[in-house]
């Protein structure tokens, strides 16, 4: 017989943590760490799932205190208005600061261009950049999953970019044992992922344990939608549909909340959490590969992304 | 107020285990992962499909499943996994997040880096080359790192007709070698990631093997032990003091349990101050609870108002850790740069991060035999070696073979934050003997 020591007994101690539990406490030392060692921290909010959970860990990881952050979001001026006012309601609640920028001001001010495809996802980078510049963040919370997408999952915990915001995969920091290095010089900031070990179903079982309130777009709803690239887009003032696009009135929900150029519902009838979890947990798609049209575009569509200051 | 009890009801849920992969694109390990994964159906339609795709614009008939985790545009370019990709899938059973970590022996600061944090490695060989260098160097890194449970996965069985003497042969070597340098569990599986045999489904190729297949050990390896047993920790990450109309005295000791257990009403030494108070609450994420243990994140309330703050460590008075200026420790050196006798640096202990001085390098060790060459003056990429380090403030250190959370640190370069090496406390390998009879053995005397 080959193994040494002992067989295994396969039950595990009564100090085994849940693996909700592990990852709550993991995240939590995440959001502490960074309290303890930077002056200006920012979580970037947009008011979908992730940064909803990210919000909900930093409360706990503080409490009875207030959050030590405060919160920054990307308006790409294309998002549902549902997910704006979710924003608008949950800083309001927790007596938080909130700094917008906006993508639209750059375009009005002739700073950015819009894409012919009429995407603005890619567009996000620049005010992100200078909102980080102007207002001297030197940690920036993100709530980017490795399991997302592939170069996602090459990405550390702390991830050093520099005064452009950039990511440079082959001079990332090793990061060993929970000992994260958040050294910067000035100038330069640190993208910090406290999700970086969660799952898309990890995220929803946390919610539904939680009992963490989310935007209604997440459920099952009837909407007004027309097909391009193989998702389900809504019609609305941002661009859509073109001519030759029919719109038809279908019940869906959205896995992931972005900008509504690129971010596609699911044809679903889940309008509990529960029934969300079950159709996630059978789902043979990835998040992103079914409701983001942006990483479609090619094999390293996130990694180029990332490397130019993205999320 | 709940009760332990039913904090422990949590059990029932699915646990989470950590472990890394070590070998390299011969062995097969992308296969390996890459059926992990596949097999056990935690790759989605549209991975799959683009897998599919690029491997046929490459001109292969099979999808290349190692292009599911070469995440990077170089690494697919070149055909070789260049950082750490870490992967998630899941069973009934468990959660698992799988450090997959480059074999080449230019990135052992990789493997390092995946075993670091890994409760399980598995190290992959060749069943026709059996047990080589990069084999004993995958050894000696899991036992360095003080990896509970090792796996020995025999891949290509397929290769040598599924012949169980060649299995047990390289099963016989590989233990005897891993086991003389401390690693408590080995596990031995033959397999083949190409054809899926013992992955995740039980070979119908191999009758004589008895054993699990890899994904059945995976899922029933033990992922904690009683921790009452151990010496508890817990370092101070940040004060809670709210100083509101609410909770205008409320002043709490946010951190993650590093190590072991913690009672309310238990006395705690302060350290490095020494000074000693009794634990009055703790509270576990908005819940009050009697117990908590590693790796919960908590907050500690103490009886008495002392000085404390963020890089302090709690520990029981009757076990608190001795304190010194001086550590002696082997570091695995990660920088392009090297790191020299009298360099000034910093020293990140848990949440403590003081000024230090290398004083000595005394030995490098060769990975591929353990021999040692006295007073190499530095040390490069990818080396290990001892080292003697004297920091500007006392630092209540662990054994790492005692802690790993405890024992561990980094070396960080102070004038732009490069993290240059990183450090486990005391001797580099526990020795079979110690490792069986786990008293606090000074272990292998090189």
């Amino acid at each position: 017989m080959t193994t040494v020591a002992h067989a295994h007994d396969t039950t595990d101690s009564p100090f085994a943590l849940s693996h909700l539990d592990s990852l709550e406490s993991e995240a939590v030392h995440i959001f502490r760490e960074v309290a303890g060692e930077f002056e200006r921290p920012v979580i970037l909010f947009s008011g979908g799932k992730d940064s909803i959970v990210m919000l909900h860990l930093a409360l706990k990881a503080f409490a009875p205190a207030p959050v030590p952050f405060t919160l920054l979001h990307v308006d790409t001026g294309h998002n549902f208005p549902e997910v704006l006012a979710y924003r608008d309601r949950a800083v309001a609640r927790h007596g938080l600061r909130l700094h917008v920028a906006s993508v639209q001001e750059y375009i009005d001010a002739g700073k950015l261009r819009e894409r012919p495809d009429g995407t603005r996802n890619p567009l996000q980078t620049v005010p992100l950049t200078e909102a980080i510049q102007q207002h001297r963040f030197d940690a920036v919370f993100g709530g980017g999953r490795r399991d997302e997408e592939k170069a996602r999952a090459k990405e550390r915990v702390f991830s050093l970019r520099d005064e452009f915001s950039q990511w440079d995969p082959r001079r990332q920091r090793p990061e060993l044992w929970q000992l994260y290095n958040g050294r910067h010089a000035p100038g330069e900031h640190v993208r910090v992922f406290p999700l970086s070990n969660w799952t898309e179903l990890d995220v929803w079982q946390y919610i539904a344990r939680e009992g963490i309130e989310l935007p209604e777009i997440y459920f099952a709803h009837e909407r007004e939608v027309f097909a391009r690239n193989g998702m389900w887009l809504t019609a609305g003032e941002w661009g859509g549909p073109k001519e030759t696009e029919t719109v038809e009135k279908r019940l869906v929900r959205y896995r992931t909340v972005g900008d509504m150029s690129c971010t596609g519902a699911v044809d679903s009838d889940a309008t509990t959490l529960d029934a969300v979890i079950a159709e996630i947990a059978a789902s043979r798609l990835t998040e992103r590969g079914a409701t983001r049209a942006d990483d479609k575009m090619s094999e390293a569509a996130m990694e180029d992304r990332k490397r130019e200051g993205y999320f | 107020m709940s009760t332990s009890t039913e904090q422990f009801a949590d059990v029932s849920a699915t646990t989470l285990l950590r472990f890394a992969t070590a070998g390299s694109v011969d062995d097969g390990k992308s296969t390996l992962v890459g059926r992990l994964l596949h097999d056990s159906k935690s790759v989605l339609t549209d991975q799959l499909e683009a897998v599919e795709h690029a491997s046929r614009s490459r001109g292969q008939e099979a999808p290349d499943l190692a292009l599911l985790t070469d995440g990077l545009r170089a690494e697919r370019e070149q055909g070789i996994t260049i950082d750490v990709a870490y992967r998630y899938f899941a069973t009934a059973r468990r959660r698992f997040i799988l450090a997959d970590t480059p074999g080449h022996v230019q990135y052992t600061r990789n493997m390092v880096t995946g075993a670091s944090t890994a409760e399980l490695a598995v190290v992959l060989v060749d069943a026709r080359n059996g047990v080589v260098e990069q084999t004993r160097r995958h050894a000696a890194v899991a036992a360095l790192l003080r990896v509970p449970h090792v796996v020995l996965a025999v891949n290509k069985m397929d290769l040598v007709d599924y012949a169980e003497p060649v299995f047990a042969a390289i099963a016989e070597e590989f233990t005897a070698y891993a086991s003389e340098l401390g690693v408590p569990e080995i596990t031995a599986i033959p397999i083949s990631a190409l054809a899926g045999d013992n992955v995740v489904e039980p070979s119908a190729n191999m009758d004589w093997y008895g054993g699990p297949t890899v994904l059945e050990h995976l899922e029933t390896v033990p992922v904690s032990h009683d921790l009452t047993s151990c010496h508890a920790r817990f370092p101070v990450q940040y004060v809670i003091r709210p100083q509101t109309a609410e909770h205008p005295d409320y002043r709490g000791y946010a951190g993650q349990i590093a190590a072991g257990a913690f009672r309310v009403g238990e006395q705690v030494t302060v350290l490095p101050s020494g000074k000693t108070s009794t634990i009055s609450a703790i509270d576990a994420l908005g819940e009050p609870v009697d117990i908590a243990w590693a790796p919960q994140s908590v907050t500690i309330r103490l009886a008495d108002d002392i000085d404390i703050s963020r890089g302090d460590l709690l520990a029981p008075v009757a076990d608190a850790p001795a304190t010194s200026q001086d550590v002696e420790a082997t570091v695995c050196h990660v920088a392009d740069r090297p790191l020299t006798v009298g360099q000034r640096v910093l020293l990140k202990h848990t949440t403590r991060t003081v000024k230090a001085i290398v004083k000595e390098i005394p030995s490098r060790l060769t990975l591929d035999d353990l021999s040692q060459h006295p007073e190499p003056g530095r040390l490069v990429a990818n080396d290990i070696g001892r080292v003697k380090v004297r920091t500007a403030e006392p630092l209540a250190l662990d054994a790492y073979a005692d802690s790993r959370r405890t024992g561990s640190f980094l070396l960080i370069d102070p004038a732009d934050g490069t993290t240059l090496a990183a450090g486990m406390a005391g001797e580099s390998f526990a020795t079979a003997k110690a490792a069986a009879t786990t008293d606090d053995e000074e272990g292998w005397d090189f």
